[in-house]
């Protein structure tokens, strides 16, 4: 089967000629999660913002491929590359408060899009709009519709986010670390809610995440990635119940039951740490971009 | 759900007041021919220097007194308001809408728009504002067009230096990356998303500009560059007034105090706006 997301070989370089990514391969199947984890700066933001295209300006891309269903974002230009990725894939941010225009109606903002878009109808797009709100189980829409974002808790923003995720059905959505920003009783919720909502419309999630415990909950595959390098990858029961790679494994080590979705990290052992560096600045020193 | 927080501040006493003061001196402008006692240019000697209404001697009609050409001071002020509110308006909305542009550009678009818009920001702000403006009057030629066009040109930097650093906050907002992703272009964002969230600033800017904008038409009036001598202003009343303070200090008193009400109006009034007009601190 075509995957949904396919990234072959992405290197992305600092202005420093620092390397944020490492030849990253990784890919999606049609409605698949995979986790992609990874201790804070290991560059699992970056992955997602290079598929969305929203890199920051300073970082570069200096190698490798992108395909969404099998079309290369590489060979598109600009104006093709945008339509493509704002029709079929769509992003549950970390922060549901910035992530919402606070000067804007909550239903103002999500019709908005699948009118001006995707040229729905309003009537169609508002419909629409309701029926994801009941989804997400937010049981008074009226109200919610005509609030500000910051007249709502962080949850219901989150699921406001979801539910607008979910809206203009994509074929992949981007989650970075939709649960970290909320209350602990509250992740476990919008957790289930975007497993439930994933399950019913059959959409691709890559799904970042540095907790080992979301990662068991959620996903099928993983890839754990250190320092911009993919270290491993695997089906999730298997990197649970047989880890590979060293880092891995004291990744798993380090997280005390990581059947407890809110168990937080330890930090992994140092000497992993230092053969891990080691290993990466001798795989730098021979690296050049294959092209650009 | 639970979590609604909508709650309605009630009017501020100074929004009250500056409301008040501004609306009746409008008002008082735009039917200054039906509201003005008398004519404010006729003169009479016989009733040079009348004191206001509470002192003896006063005249009835004459209410704030007149000047040492017999002139009504309440009608000279009254006519004065439609000079400094055109003055005000046309201005200030000219200043806002240069400088607000600029500066939603150079903020949401970064890179050599806004390198270069800065640039001309600092060499523009190099100059005394009060002097560039009476070089500028001097050059352009006196006249209501150019006072207005002086202080236009002058000001724009205000709202330019303010909305950019406010535009370039939101544009690292994580709304506008969503914005990006779903398929917006760029200035449909900057005007859709960017915009009403720096709106707030700009009315405030606004009115405070317009406040700026009759002080600086009073300035111009006092120095005797500004609109004809004839049609009475603010400045050119207290101009006169100046001359005659000893032997009829109201002649100077009541402009500045007109003068002065009328300005701190503008600003207090453009904050008070500014907090109604913010989704978050409403
Ligand atoms: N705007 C930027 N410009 C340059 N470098 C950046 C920028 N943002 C992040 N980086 C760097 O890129 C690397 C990867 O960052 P990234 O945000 O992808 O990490 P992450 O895995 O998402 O971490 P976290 O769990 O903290 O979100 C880090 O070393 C970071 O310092
Ligand atoms: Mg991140």
């Amino acid at each position: 089967m075509e995957p949904c997301l396919d990234i072959r070989g992405l290197s992305a370089v600092l202005p420093n000629g620092q390397r944020v990514l490492r030849s990253v391969s990784l890919s999606v199947q049609p409605g698949e999660v995979r986790a992609l984890v990874g201790e804070s700066g290991a560059g699992k933001t970056m992955i997602g913002k290079a598929v969305l295209g929203v890199l920051p300006k300073s970082v570069r891309v200096v190698e490798g491929e992108m395909l969404i269903e099998g079309e290369d974002l590489g060979r598109l230009d600009a104006k093709a590359r945008r339509t493509l990725i704002g029709a079929r894939t769509a992003l549950i941010p970390q922060d549901p408060l910035t992530a919402l225009n606070p000067s804007r109606r909550i239903g103002a903002q999500m019709t908005d899009r699948l009118v001006r878009i995707l040229g729905w109808s309003g009537e169609r797009a508002d419909a629409r709009i309701r029926q994801l709100l009941d989804e997400v189980q937010i049981r008074d829409p009226e109200r919610v519709l005509k609030s500000y974002p910051h007249e709502l808790s962080g949850g219901m923003r989150q699921r406001v986010l979801i539910a607008a995720a979910f809206a203009a059905e994509p074929r992949l959505i981007v989650a970075d670390e939709p649960t970290t920003a909320l209350d602990v009783t509250v992740q476990k919720q919008i957790l289930r809610l975007i497993a439930q909502l994933q399950r019913d419309h059959g959409t691709a999630i890559l799904f970042v995440t540095h907790d080992l415990g979301v990662v068991a909950k959620i996903s099928q595959k993983v890839s754990v990635l250190y320092a911009g390098k993919v270290v491993e990858e695997a089906e999730t029961a298997q990197l649970f119940a047989a880890p590979q790679h060293p880092y891995t494994r004291a990744l798993i080590a380090a997280t005390p039951r990581y059947t407890d979705p809110y168990a937080s990290l330890k930090p992994v052992d140092e000497s992993v740490l230092a053969g891990l560096t080691a290993e990466i600045a001798a795989a730098d020193k021979d690296w050049r971009p294959s092209h650009g | 759900m639970d979590e609604a927080r909508i709650s309605r501040r009630p009017v501020s006493p100074r929004l009250w007041l500056a409301g008040c003061w501004l609306l009746m001196a409008l008002l008082a402008a735009i039917f200054a021919p039906l509201i003005a006692p008398q004519d404010p240019l006729a003169q009479d000697l016989m009733l040079e220097r009348l004191p206001p209404f509470w002192l003896d001697g006063a005249e009835p009609g004459y209410w704030l007194g007149t000047d040492s050409l017999g002139r009504d001071l309440l009608s000279r002020l009254i006519f004065g308001g439609r000079i400094a509110f055109i003055v005000a308006f046309a201005a200030a909305t000219s200043a806002c809408l240069l400088g607000s542009a600029l500066g939603l550009i150079a903020g949401y678009f970064g890179g050599w728009p806004e390198r270069i818009i800065s640039r001309v920001v600092d060499v523009w702000m190099a100059f005394p504002p009060v002097l560039f403006a009476i070089l500028l009057v001097a050059v352009l030629g006196t006249g209501l067009s150019s006072v207005i066009l002086a202080i236009a040109i002058i000001d724009w930097t205000r709202f330019c230096r303010v909305i950019r650093a406010e535009a370039m906050s939101q544009a690292r907002m994580d709304y506008v990356e969503s914005a990006r992703i779903a398929g917006y272009g760029r200035i449909g964002i900057m005007l859709r998303e960017v915009l009403p969230n720096v709106l707030p600033s700009v009315v405030a800017l606004l009115s405070l500009e317009m406040g700026i904008a009759v002080i600086v038409e009073a300035i111009l009036s006092f120095v005797n560059l500004s609109i004809s001598t004839d049609d009475p202003t603010w400045g050119s009343i207290i101009a006169e007034g100046r001359l005659s303070i000893h032997q009829a200090w109201w002649v100077l008193v009541f402009p500045l105090i007109t003068l002065i009400l009328t300005v701190l109006s503008f600003s207090q009034f453009g904050e008070a706006l500014k907090a109604r007009f913010d989704p978050v601190l409403r």
